[in-house]
């Protein structure tokens, strides 16, 4: 047996010491990072976020101006049909005028005249047409007329079409351009906010399409999904939580409700499709299909939603009234449901927001198809915001793009709406117990 | 029209309120009564209302089906002759006649004949199939009051039997959850039937061609189609990883840290950006995807391509510089962005659910907090956050819009990031959104797709919920 001294006892503690400090060491330095890591994470989701909306306004702001063109039109009486003004070619008149105007000589098959043209918007015609319409005596007089430009010469003008691209790679000529300047120097182009975007329906073109008949028709579908899915999700969770017995068969229906709420929302699609169209057969592509299939989809997550904001509800309330001589019935609809209201109403303005955004269901249905104009009725095919948003998306013309990113905003601008509504109810009638 | 049997059907049963509340109000005098007049009341409401609304829902069912047989019957032999979707033409147009609009086709000598009598005829049979129906509906009404008004009495237990009513009508509610279930196993499992009698399902699943295109003619090039859809299995499943590739760490972390490490302030900032990330539509991601992340990826990889080429790397850089905009890697990232807030919340919730004792022990012990996060935390919840990755798998699986904005129709069999593929739900919505023929084999390969998706998400979210509700239940 041999002591150790003093000596080496101090050396083995220093020694210990000193590994124990390098591995402290070493331990902080991977808990930093490991925070590090965990910024970084969380760095990211807001970057993405900011990438996301910076993109959508950057791409979308652009479509909420536009420019319009007022050109004197001599509306001459061996050209103007009077009984049938829809028929005269206006925008042939009013582009051979303004080369005349400007003293350019147009070739014999009209080719300048033929460019000048497509500098203006179809809506040309419509807005001489009328005007001739409601009064015949402004034939044969000199009148101006003003219309949207064409989509390309609206996008030259906003500088989304280059001069510096090649002459065949763009939509407009070199010609066109000049003209256009030329029409902008002469003052006769102004740009002014976009009221067509919110006042028409869909078109087949850019500057005339409007999101009015897609928010009118995920209005409608979101009404009809509201009358189905909030009467039907508030009484499916007051009966699970508050009448059903425990018994094998509730289990079923519970964990039924669960899984349908994790159901991809295409197969909801097919089922409309299969169920509602090709069964039943309901007008394809009309608010009370998409409102059915948008109802059986928000059901799961408003029944969930709605049976935690009832087991928010203290026992002690509903013991306090049946022990008042309240039948079972009359304590839940007379106290239970009144003080989980603000809860339910959360959950269910959160569904039908999220209704608002689904999409894949209603393609399946229908709500693919152009439909112009505004709708008014709930079995006729309409538009919905968010497959407008696809349509406008896979449009060849360019001013859709622009257009397609407005659409997106107009729909976030809901869907924050609806939330801020949420968040405003739980915050002011929310009650912790 | 339904609007005005509703308003009548709402007058008809306040009447009945009203008037069974005064009747059981008069034959209560001298007597002690069960029930308050009120709730005699609302039993008379029920029983005049409810008949007639059934009435009115099943006339709404079935008098389209009726309206077909009767009109087939007396049809005039030049337009039975018609071949099918002509005739249905005819009879469209004949409707629009017969309500005022003018004919959609120019039909020809004997039909133009036909086109003004069939729309009397047709106009005829709906109004009395109309009035039919408004008149029985109010028959059930009138004899669901004369039942009622014979039960108001003193003795009757007017308030048990609303309730009873009531409570039969929330366990309705219930159930609807229930039939939403069947139907959508009814709905595709009948028409995936009617497309595995055309395609063998063994083909269908371990077939790894995908080319849905029927030909128009018989003796067209192709004209079988070809029905495997492995490609398509193969493709979900590459833009999933890649999804969970960047779901998984972002979310997973960023659930870590703000459970764990943020304060009150940088959970209160955070938090609402997650959710605003969690409730954007996903076609808003598709658009991003499209219009943003595929032509930034694109012109990232070209370039890459195109400083490689020529050196030792140049097969690569040939490859890289041809890259689309529609590879698999557009997709799948922006779908792992899609996916952060829900794994991250899901997380957030299981690392909340572990017990505080085990964090204090493995402090009391000295450990630091990533150490503690690692070896004791991640351990104890690893089950919940596997079942909250699988709800995520789930949903990756079965989204939609970004790869259908944003991914490729072509069904390559391959696991290259850089390839374009197709998946699934692409495939649902493309075979369903063109022009599609009835009972074709293109038609019906959806619904085959379509009940793969749905079998396979289900077992995942049954495992997940199962993992997650074990592990909940562990630590109550």
């Amino acid at each position: 047996m041999t002591d150790a001294t003093p000596e080496q006892i101090g050396a083995a503690a220093d020694a210990r010491l000193e590994r124990l400090r390098a591995g402290l060491k070493r331990r902080h330095a991977r808990e930093t990072r490991f925070k590090l890591y965990g910024r970084l994470a969380i760095g990211a989701a807001v970057v993405f976020l900011v990438i996301l909306l910076a993109r959508i306004v950057e791409q979308g702001h652009t479509a909420f101006y536009t420019h319009t063109v007022t050109v004197p039109v001599y509306l001459d009486p061996a050209r103007v049909d009077r009984a049938y003004p829809q028929g005269t070619n206006f925008e042939q008149l009013a582009a051979e005028q303004q080369l005349a105007r400007w003293g350019i000589q147009d070739d014999e098959v009209g080719s300048k005249a033929a460019q000048m043209r497509r500098l203006f918007s179809s809506e040309l015609k419509f807005v001489a047409a009328d005007l001739v319409a409601k009064r015949s005596d402004v034939i044969g007089e000199t009148v101006p007329i003003a219309a949207p430009l064409s989509d390309d010469a609206d996008l030259y003008l906003k500088g989304e079409i280059s001069k510096e691209t090649p002459e065949d790679q763009r939509r407009l000529s070199n010609q066109q351009i000049d003209w256009l300047e030329r029409m902008q120097r002469e003052g006769v182009v102004g740009s002014h906010f976009n009221t067509a975007l919110f006042t028409n329906g869909d078109s087949t073109q850019p500057e005339l399409a409007g999101v009015l008949g897609a928010v009118v028709g995920s209005a409608l579908m979101l009404l009809v999904t509201a009358l189905i899915a909030i009467p039907l999700g508030v009484g499916a969770a007051v009966w699970l939580e508050e009448f059903a017995p425990k018994n094998r068969w509730t289990d079923i229906i519970e964990v039924n409700i669960n899984n349908l709420a994790a159901v991809p929302s295409i197969v909801y699609g097919l089922l409309g499709l299969a169920l509602f169209i090709n069964w039943m057969h309901l007008p394809r592509a009309s608010p009370i299909v998409g409102g059915l299939v948008l109802a059986l989809m928000a059901l799961p997550t408003l029944i969930i939603a709605t049976r935690s904001s009832l087991k928010a509800v203290p026992p002690s309330i509903r013991e306090a009234a049946l022990a008042m001589g309240a039948s079972r019935t009359q304590t839940v609809f007379s106290h239970v449901l009144p003080l989980a209201m603000p809860g339910v109403m959360t959950g269910a303005i959160i569904s039908m927001a999220h209704a608002l955004g689904e999409t894949a269901p209603l393609l399946l249905i229908g709500m693919v198809s152009f439909v112009p104009g505004v709708p008014h009725a709930i079995d006729e095919p309409v538009g919905a915001l968010p497959s407008l948003i696809y349509i406008w998306e896979n449009a060849s013309e360019r001013a859709f793009h622009e257009r397609t990113a407005a659409a997106i905003m107009v729909l976030l601008a809901f869907m924050i709406v609806m939330n801020a509504a949420a968040i405003i109810l739980r915050r002011r009638f929310e009650r912790r117990w | 029209m339904i609007w005005i049997y509703l308003l009548v059907i709402f007058a008809l049963g306040a009447g009945a309120y009203v008037g069974g509340r005064e009747l059981a109000r008069r034959r209560a005098v001298g007597a002690r009564p069960h029930s308050r007049p009120g709730q005699h009341g609302a039993y008379a409401l029920i029983w005049v209302a409810v008949p007639a609304l059934v009435v009115v829902i099943l006339s709404g069912v079935f008098s389209g089906p009726l309206e077909r047989q009767l009109i087939a019957v007396d049809t005039p032999d030049s337009v039975t002759a018609l071949e099918p979707f002509r005739r249905q033409a005819f009879f469209a147009d004949a409707q629009r006649v017969g309500h005022g609009q003018p004919a959609l086709q120019i039909w020809e000598r004997p039909l133009a004949e036909q086109l003004p009598i069939e729309a009397r005829r047709m106009v005829s049979i709906e109004r009395t199939l109309q009035w039919g129906s408004g008149l029985a509906a109010l028959l059930a009404a009138i004899l669901g009051g004369l039942f009622v008004s014979t039960q108001i009495r003193p003795k009757t237990r007017a308030r048990n039997r609303v309730e009873g009513w009531i409570w039969g009508a929330l366990f309705v509610c219930s159930v609807v959850a229930i039939l939403t279930t069947v139907g959508i196993i009814a709905s595709l499992a009948f028409d995936s039937f009617r497309f595995f009698e055309k395609v063998p399902v063994f083909d269908f699943l371990f077939g790894t061609k995908w080319s849905p295109q029927i030909a128009i003619r018989a003796d067209q090039v192709g004209s079988s189609g070809a029905f495997g859809a492995v490609p398509l299995f193969a493709g979900t499943f590459l833009i999933m990883i890649i999804a969970m590739c960047v779901a998984a760490p972002i979310g997973l972390m960023s659930a870590i840290y703000l459970s764990e490490y943020a304060g009150r302030n940088t959970r209160s900032v955070i938090k609402p950006v997650l959710e605003i990330l969690a409730g954007v539509p996903t076609v808003v991601y598709g658009f991003f995807a499209a219009l943003t992340v595929g032509p930034a990826l694109r012109v990232f990889f070209n370039e890459i391509g195109l400083f490689l080429m020529g050196g030792p790397l140049d097969g690569l850089g040939q490859y890289l510089a041809l890259v689309q905009n529609q590879m698999a890697l557009t997709a799948g990232a922006v779908m792992g962005i899609m996916l952060i807030p829900f794994v991250s919340s899901l997380s957030d919730d299981i690392l909340n659910a572990v017990p505080q004792s085990l964090r204090d022990g493995s402090f009391a012990m000295g450990a630091t907090k990533s150490e503690t996060v690692k070896r004791v935390l991640l351990p104890a919840a690893l089950p919940g956050i596997a079942g909250a990755l699988l709800l995520a798998v789930s949903r990756a699986i079965g989204e939609t819009m970004i790869v259908t904005m944003a991914a490729g129709l072509a069904a390559n069999l391959t696991l290259n990031p850089l390839d374009t593929v197709t998946t699934v739900t692409v495939q649902i919505v493309t075979l369903l959104t063109g022009d599609q023929e009835f009972n074709s084999a293109k038609t019906l390969s959806a619904f085959g797709l379509g009940l793969t998706l749905f079998l396979v998400t289900l077992l995942l979210n049954i495992i997940a919920q199962r993992i997650v509700q074990t592990y909940r239940e562990q630590y109550d």
